[in-house]
């Protein structure tokens, strides 16, 4: 039998715990998640030529997981990652160190950009080395900044 | 080179995976055939280095920097890489049944692979600065390899204690080498040996001092020398492989790699006597003294330490040959020795010296073996180590007799070492030991056979050694005036004669051992209070004394004070600077302002007054919130689109966390007096009527061109970006935002160890 101070201790508790309290947050969430997560990969990729990039497509996404992690807590959020925030970042700095060697090979200096252009039905597509970088930035931002948004919010939910 | 880098490096990466599917089906040992290949392939250059070739590969990585992956190989370089791989094959065996149980083989192998590969890359170095990177490496993996086994505190500590001495050392040396690259005017050491250094004057004495700094650190010579033995907490495979044939020896190559250019500064020369003649007479001593086998071991490598550094400080052409033939000697018989030491310790469960003893017929092949290295050791015909010594006899009487001194008492002190290290554990009656001895397996007696073996094959036919490596690696370090060859017999001459008293007062001292261990107890505490050692630790404590006492002045916990001071110490300079220096800036001529723009400005100056004053904390966070959206909206008006979505997107997530963060604080309430209140209002003012000036002043100069038309101009042909911003994140300046996600991802883990770390175990 929960007493009204239970009660009120349970709502009170936290932001991110609230996990049945708003049926219209969680129905637009799991809208907004994936179209928000393409848009940052739309971002991510037009980010050479328009206003966008690595480190805004970053921060779109993570934008959109902070969503998720307020509407469903920090669990759902860590069952979503089938990796650890950390590992995420580490992949991207990865991506990026990896981003540096193959000029190394062609007997250009370190970190020279490499651009590998061809058409594909008709489009002009555009791969390089920029691209595994920026790349690298995007999984480094969204892992830096879940790194901390689950690390803070796993506290808050430890103590309930 | 490179190649040979990189297939180690890969080796070492792969280790994690390999290992344990190795371990599972008792294969580990296979991984000794990638040091051993390695080694077959450099042995196919030594016939053309022999015959004076030298072979030079550059790979561009840092044109920019002069920073290039240029590897050199002469006959120095390739003696010591057949050196690396050669007992590196070994110990990699080796250490593969000593550590057989071991649950964290995997990391093991990784750090020694990645070790091998930094050494090897440190000997074939072309380039100042590469020859730091790798110089780094070696300290940092040998860092992990010290403090392998990280659940016991005094490895950890003592780990540690190497790494900053040789990292100390290391930082010395880059500011050395960099001057030295600016006097010699190129980076590149083939060009910068090609002849001596011409320059003169207090700067190059700060240069040469600087480099000996870095070399003595790494090679544990007086006073740094503490760190070398307390290394001990390693594993033994790792102290057989660094602590007496790689990374010990790493400061010594590098002073004999630079001996053409250097060999004639007169200060170089002295240091490197006084250094090391101070460390081979003390590292003799303190050999003597020491109960435990593997420190008795490690003690006497300072003494060869100190001999190589006193050999390249003597700098003839006679001490050269020494100085080759004693370093090929020595790495011979102590890795031999140190692989031996460890079988016996792994047999007996103890390597204390006053307990071992009878070990000789439990352990046959051991003993043999250990004769063998003593022989080396003392200096004895027929090992190499005698012939050896006897060059070392010969260039120190070419010299003066304070020299020879030296070398004799060093020579005694070697024969006691050996005749200690072999008969205590193995002669004698039989000693209680905690386990029951029993042969060492044919993984930990390989390497012993076969180093012992060359040992003896160089002593009983020099012209193995002399024709191959040795002739190539002293004409490495100096140039051959007259023709030379090593030989055991030298017939009876004053080296001879003195080899003969070392032997004779080297017995006494043997003889005298048991007796003399209280002195040397005594001897042991009383250096323990007052030696280097000691100042390090003092120094070490006197560190963190000193930051405790700041932090609790500084960092008092009081926000609004860290503040404040933080503010005032860049108002105060700032302000003071563009006042005196530049005055008032005057205001620019105004532009008309549109109707939105001043709608923006005043969103901002209200959502700033309206956090100052909210009195709920959510209301507060909101409107800085909205603060920065109106920043957000200005960067758009001036058509700077990404700033204005980063701007957005960066708010958005700060109040987010803000939001975490601060809604289980405790109500939002006012404790500040009205004088705190005032205080921090001057402080907030000055701070930004301090940015108002720099703005306006930045609008007034320009002091170098700009360089966005060189983006605007370049962006596309280059970078093949519209998008100039991007262009300079990902391209241009890729560099910088490299560095950034680093600074990010230790932000990120700052937040979280910190959490962490604080979190009560559940």
């Amino acid at each position: 039998m929960k007493t009204r101070k239970d009660i009120l201790n349970a709502r009170n508790s936290s932001m991110v715990h609230r996990h049945d309290d708003s049926l219209i947050l969680r129905t637009a969430t799991l809208i907004i998640l994936p179209v928000q997560l393409v848009f940052s990969i739309f971002l991510l990729l037009r980010g050479h030529d328009e206003p966008g990039g690595g480190f805004i497509g970053g921060l779109v996404a993570s934008g959109a997981f902070s969503l998720y992690l307020f509407t469903f807590g920090i669990r759902a959020l860590n069952r979503l990652f089938w990796v650890s925030p950390k590992d995420i970042l580490a992949i991207g700095l990865l991506l990026g160190l990896l981003a540096t060697i193959p000029s190394l090979f062609l007997g250009q200096a370190f970190f020279t950009a490499l651009w590998f252009e061809f058409y594909f039905a008709g489009t002009l597509v555009k791969l390089s080395t920029v691209l595994i970088f920026d790349i690298g930035v995007y999984l480094a931002v969204i892992g830096t900044l879940m790194t901390m948004f689950t690390a803070i919010a796993g506290v808050r939910e430890d103590r309930i | 080179m490179l190649v040979f880098v990189l297939i180690i490096v890969l080796v070492a990466a792969l280790s994690p995976l390999l290992v344990p599917w190795l371990a599972s089906r008792q294969k580990v040992g296979l991984l000794a055939l990638v040091p051993a290949g390695l080694f077959a392939y450099a042995l196919s250059y030594l016939p053309a280095v022999s015959e004076g070739q030298t072979f030079l590969q550059v790979t561009q990585w840092m044109p920019s920097l002069g920073l290039s992956l240029s590897f050199y190989i002469d006959g120095l370089s390739l003696l010591f890489v057949l050196l690396i791989t050669g007992i590196g094959s070994f110990i990699v065996w080796y250490a593969s049944d000593y550590m057989r149980n071991h649950p964290d083989l995997g990391r093991f192998f990784l750090w020694l692979f990645a070790f091998m590969a930094a050494m090897l890359g440190l000997v074939t170095a072309d380039n100042l600065l590469l020859l730091f990177v790798f110089w780094e490496l070696t300290s940092i993996t040998s860092y992990m390899l010290i403090g392998f086994n990280h659940e016991s505190e005094k490895a950890r500590k003592l780990a540690l204690q190497g790494l900053f001495v040789t990292v100390g050392g290391g930082l010395l040396l880059m500011t050395g080498v960099i001057l030295l690259g600016s006097m010699a005017g190129t980076l590149q050491i083939s060009e910068i040996i090609q002849q001596p250094l011409e320059a003169q004057g207090t700067l190059i004495n700060v240069m040469l001092v600087l480099i000996l700094m870095g070399a003595f650190t790494k090679s544990a010579q007086f006073p740094f020398h503490f760190w070398l033995p307390n290394a001990m907490a390693a594993p033994t495979p790792v102290s057989a492989f660094l602590h007496s044939a790689t990374m010990v020896k790493a400061g010594v190559f590098l002073m004999a790699r630079l001996h053409p250019a250097l060999g004639e500064q007169l200060l170089w020369s002295n240091l490197q006597l006084w250094a090391g003649g101070i460390t081979m007479v003390l590292g003799g001593v303190l050999a003597y003294t020491a109960i435990d086998l593997k420190k008795a071991l490690a003690y006497s490598t300072l003494m060869a330490l100190g001999t190589l550094t006193f050999l390249l400080g003597i700098g003839t052409q006679a001490a050269m040959v020494a100085f080759v033939s004693f370093l090929l000697a020595h790495s011979l018989y102590k890795a031999s020795l140190f692989m031996l030491a460890g079988a016996i310790d792994h047999s007996a469960g103890t390597k204390d010296l006053s307990q071992l003893g009878g070990l000789r017929k439990s352990m046959p092949i051991t003993f043999m073996l250990m004769v063998v290295a003593a022989l080396s050791l003392a200096g004895l015909p027929p090992a190499f180590g005698f012939i050896a010594k006897e060059l070392l006899f010969e260039a120190a009487l070419a010299v003066n007799s304070g020299l020879i001194l030296v070398a004799i008492i060093v020579a005694c002190l070697g024969v006691a070492v050996a005749i200690i290290v072999v008969i205590k554990p193995f002669l004698g009656s039989d000693a209680l030991l905690p386990q029951k001895p029993h042969e060492a397996s044919l993984p930990m007696l390989a390497g012993p056979v076969v180093l012992l073996s060359l040992s003896l094959l160089f002593g009983l036919w020099p012209g193995l050694a002399d024709q191959g490596l040795v002739q190539a690696a002293v004409q490495a370090v100096t140039p051959v005036t007259k023709d030379f060859y090593l030989s055991l017999w030298h017939g009876f001459n004053t080296a001879l004669g003195l080899s003969a008293l070392a032997l004779v007062l080297g017995v006494a001292l043997a003889i005298a051992w048991q007796p003399s261990r209280r002195l040397a107890e005594k001897q042991r505490v009383l250096s323990e209070s007052i030696g280097p050692e000691a100042g390090y630790f003092k120094l070490m404590d006197g560190i963190v004394w000193l930051a405790k006492k700041q932090t609790r002045i500084i960092q008092n916990g009081s926000l609004g004070n860290y503040m404040t001071v933080i503010v005032l110490a860049v108002v105060i300079p700032v302000g003071y600077t563009l006042l005196t220096q530049f005055g008032w800036p005057s205001l620019p001529v105004a532009s008309p302002l549109h109707i939105y723009e001043i709608m923006m400005v005043a969103l901002l100056a209200l959502s700033t007054i309206y956090a100052v004053i909210a009195q709920a904390r959510f209301a507060s966070i909101i409107s800085l919130g909205v603060m920065g959206y109106a920043v957000a909206l200005i960067f758009v008006d001036f058509s700077a689109p990404d700033l204005g979505i980063t701007q957005v997107l960066v708010e958005t997530l700060t109040v987010l966390l803000l939001v975490l963060v601060l809604v289980k604080a405790p109500g939002f309430s006012r404790y500040s007096s009205a004088g705190v209140v005032v205080r921090d209002a001057v402080v907030a003012i000055l701070l930004g009527t301090l940015m108002t000036l720099l703005v306006l002043a930045a609008l007034n100069v320009q002091w170098a061109p700009s360089i966005s038309d060189y983006f605007i101009e370049n962006s596309y042909e280059l970078g093949k970006g519209r998008n100039i911003v991007n262009v300079i994140l990902v391209d241009f300046r890729a560099l910088d935002t490299l560095g950034e996600i680093f600074v990010l991802a230790i932000a990120a883990l700052g937040v979280y160890s910190m959490i962490h770390l604080r979190k009560p175990s559940s």
